[in-house]
């Protein structure tokens, strides 16, 4: 819904143009991108404001993969630039190996994820398989609902992400096409509001001839596992820094988003549907047409999944009767998507004793419903009261395909 | 006049081998670059023996990032240095081994070489991944054995001849490219001194002898790199924009059977029946580099 203070300001662009202003206004000193649909659109802005001199201080390098795209960003952060790439699917997968290597090294490279599903079989369209994929890496993960919030995301995440004490690298998480090629309404960060928000980037640690240091020292047993266990607290302390950067954003902008998570008619919630993304807009219609019938249905977004806001969901969705979670992945071998899994590990050493069923969906771009949402909330209701029949389940399967 | 000893930018106590390869021509290179310069440095034995967390024997801004990004993480430090403002002087260098060079590596310093980045590759070749344990790569040479390439009874060992780099990387353009090698020390680091200086992307391959992984005393290293030199299986050259300028002319070539004869990588070309017809296949590389590179 359009909030009315904003009216004025906004203008109807795509959403990959919304995120590449952005990435625009946090002042990148490297940019390094290899093109996969659907995240090419914003790489192309950016390329078209080099183009045009709007970006100053800053390189662009057209890399031959995804895996240099990576490892340039990593060259680059350790000589003190902020750094900025886009990918999605396979270029995320692609980076893998370096994303791991990013984080270790505790450089805050930022990268807009434009989620794709992943091949075999290929297919360009949108589910949360790439990223999700990549949930050990050490990165911040921070899932949007619409291109606002993947405009808005991306000063926080920098902002989060070079806090000295933690010193984590950082995507944000839009589903591709859903997002990245939609038109629609949005504000464009004003330049002069990121530059009161978000301050230069002047890391503790760079490569700097005048004070030579190592960056990336071969650890043996004696000394690997502490740099983990650093990883990890960083971590933590992104949790409270995620939520301080959410109001922080929301006093200067005038906008919120959710910080960790964010609840929707959850207060008095008697069934709660959790999930990440642009699913969420569909979801929160449906409720809306079940609040109009008087039924207490709720909504949890979940905004960060890395760092995962175990505290915030409890609390969130303890006084439900049943809770439904809706994956847009899979671990194959567990029959569950990830926030499913979590949100029920999280909730086995709490007191909180409801039941917690998963749906799997969304896969490779199928639309999801409203209809279909009905369905979840009729299976979850009946959980509610007679007890879960299946606790995970694929949502709309085909079954004359299998 | 009393001569002054070059600064050491890179300490000892590291732990590489007596006679190692990799100490050398990282001394070399430091000595050609200065310490006005950032060094990244893909994994490998080099990397390995000079920074046991926490300790470190660079005295210069050093990264190791990972196997086969090398040309990718230099163009970033470049790239940064530049946007920063930064640059001035300031000198890259990535220095990897033939394995992150040659193979695991090449898409993505051909990725740095064809951008035009400002700054200089070093490959030390030892002809194989000495770090793993002496596996074949494409350095490796003609009938070498190696771990994954052994001789035995129906194989002279590596059946494949080294793949030639330093004119894929010529092919991109490149300014400057040079083969080099550690038994001449000084001649490596005329050469550092030169790529680093010219703008642009610069290449140097030093033939490095590995005394673990090829099977010779500690104290041979220089003389079998020498060698290597002066039977023309290593010619040495410069070449500017794809054009060799310059080559080190060998007056009288050695056999090279006094080369192999030195490690036990070729051993057995000395043992196994049609040996000699292989040392032969291995002197005609060296009669045609002598030609084609003019080395007489």
């Amino acid at each position: 819904m359009i909030n009315p203070a904003y009216k004025d300001k906004m203008v109807v662009v795509e959403g990959s143009y919304a995120v590449a202003h952005s990435a625009k206004t946090c002042h990148p000193n490297v940019i390094s991108a290899y093109p996969i649909t659907p995240q090419t659109h914003i790489v192309e802005n950016l390329a078209q404001f080099i183009a045009d001199g709007e970006i100053p201080n800053c390189e662009y390098l057209n890399v031959e993969s995804e895996f240099s795209a990576i490892s340039s960003l990593i060259g680059a952060a350790a000589v003190g630039a902020r750094t900025y790439s886009a990918t999605t699917s396979q270029g995320l997968l692609l980076m893998h190996e370096a994303l791991f290597n990013a984080s270790g090294m505790r450089f805050p490279i930022i990268m807009t994820i434009a989620n794709r599903a992943v091949s075999a079989p290929i297919n360009i369209w949108n589910d949360h398989q790439d990223s999700i994929s990549q949930r050990d890496t050490g990165w911040i993960q921070l899932y949007v609902e619409d291109v606002q919030e993947a405009s808005d995301t991306l000063p926080q995440i920098y902002k989060i992400a070079e806090d000295n004490e933690i010193m984590l690298p950082g995507m944000v998480c839009m589903d591709g096409f859903i997002l990245s090629h939609v038109y629609e309404p949005v504000v464009l960060l004003e330049q002069n509001l990121v530059d009161n928000f978000l301050p230069s980037f002047h890391p503790e640690n760079m490569l700097d001839p005048e004070d030579p240091k190592t960056f990336g020292a071969f650890a043996t047993p004696d000394t690997y596992e502490e740099f983990r266990y650093l990883q990890e607290q960083a971590m933590q302390k992104a949790l409270p820094k995620i939520e301080a950067v959410a109001k922080e954003f929301e006093e200067v902008f005038g906008r919120f988003h959710g910080g960790l998570v964010d609840g929707y008619m959850i207060e008095d919630a008697e069934i709660v549907i959790m999930s990440m993304g642009s699913v969420l807009g569909t979801v929160k219609d449906v409720v809306d047409q079940y609040r109009a019938k008087g039924e207490k249905i709720g909504v949890l977004k979940v905004r960060s999944f890395r760092p995962f806001p175990k505290e915030q969901i409890i609390e969130s969705i303890q006084n439900a009767h049943a809770v439904v979670v809706l994956d847009k992945n899979i671990s194959i071998g567990t029959n569950e998507g990830a926030l499913f899994s979590e949100t029920k590990s999280c909730l086995y050493n709490s007191k909180v004793r409801i039941p917690l069923v998963g749906y799997t969906l969304g896969h490779g771009g199928r639309d999801i419903r409203i209809e279909s949402i009905v369905k979840v909330i009729e299976g979850t209701k009946a959980a509610a009261k007679a007890g879960i029949m299946v606790e995970s389940q694929f949502l709309d399967l085909k079954e004359e395909l299998l | 006049m009393t001569k002054v000893a070059p600064k050491m930018y890179l300490s000892s106590g590291h732990s590489g081998c007596a006679g190692c390869c990799d100490a050398f021509a990282a001394k070399f290179t430091l000595m050609g670059a200065g310490p006005n310069c950032i060094v990244v440095n893909p994994t490998g034995c080099l990397e390995v023996m000079s920074t046991p967390f926490p300790l470190s024997s660079w005295k210069v801004p050093w990264i190791h990032s990972l196997f086969e990004n090398g040309g990718a993480v230099a163009s970033g430090v470049e790239a940064a240095l530049k946007a920063l403002g930064k640059k001035n002087d300031t000198k890259v260098i990535a220095i990897g081994g033939d394995g992150s060079t040659m193979d695991i590596g090449i898409g993505a310093i051909s990725g740095a070489f064809e951008r035009g980045h400002d700054f200089t590759y070093i490959c030390m070749d030892n002809e194989a991944y000495m770090n793993t344990g002496i596996q074949r790569s494409s350095g490796t040479p003609y009938d070498a054995s190696t771990t994954t390439s052994p001789a035995g009874k129906f194989s002279f060992g590596n059946p494949r001849p080294k793949k030639n780099m330093p004119a894929i990387i010529a092919a991109h353009g490149s300014p400057y490219v040079a083969t080099t090698s550690i038994g001449f020390p000084r001649d490596m680091i005329r050469k550092v001194k030169k790529a680093i200086e010219i703008v642009g992307p610069t290449y140097i391959h030093t033939h490095s002898p590995c005394t673990t992984g090829w099977g010779f005393d500690t104290s041979k290293t220089l003389e079998i790199a020498k060698l290597a030199v002066e039977t023309g299986l290593w010619p040495m050259y410069d070449m500017e924009y794809g054009e060799i300028t310059q080559v080190r002319r060998i007056k009288d070539p050695k056999p090279v059977e006094e080369y192999l004869r030195t490690q036990k990588r070729f051993k057995h070309l000395f043992t196994m029946e049609g040996g000699e017809e292989e040392i032969q296949k291995i002197q005609d590389t060296a009669d045609w580099n002598i030609k084609h590179y003019g080395l007489k």
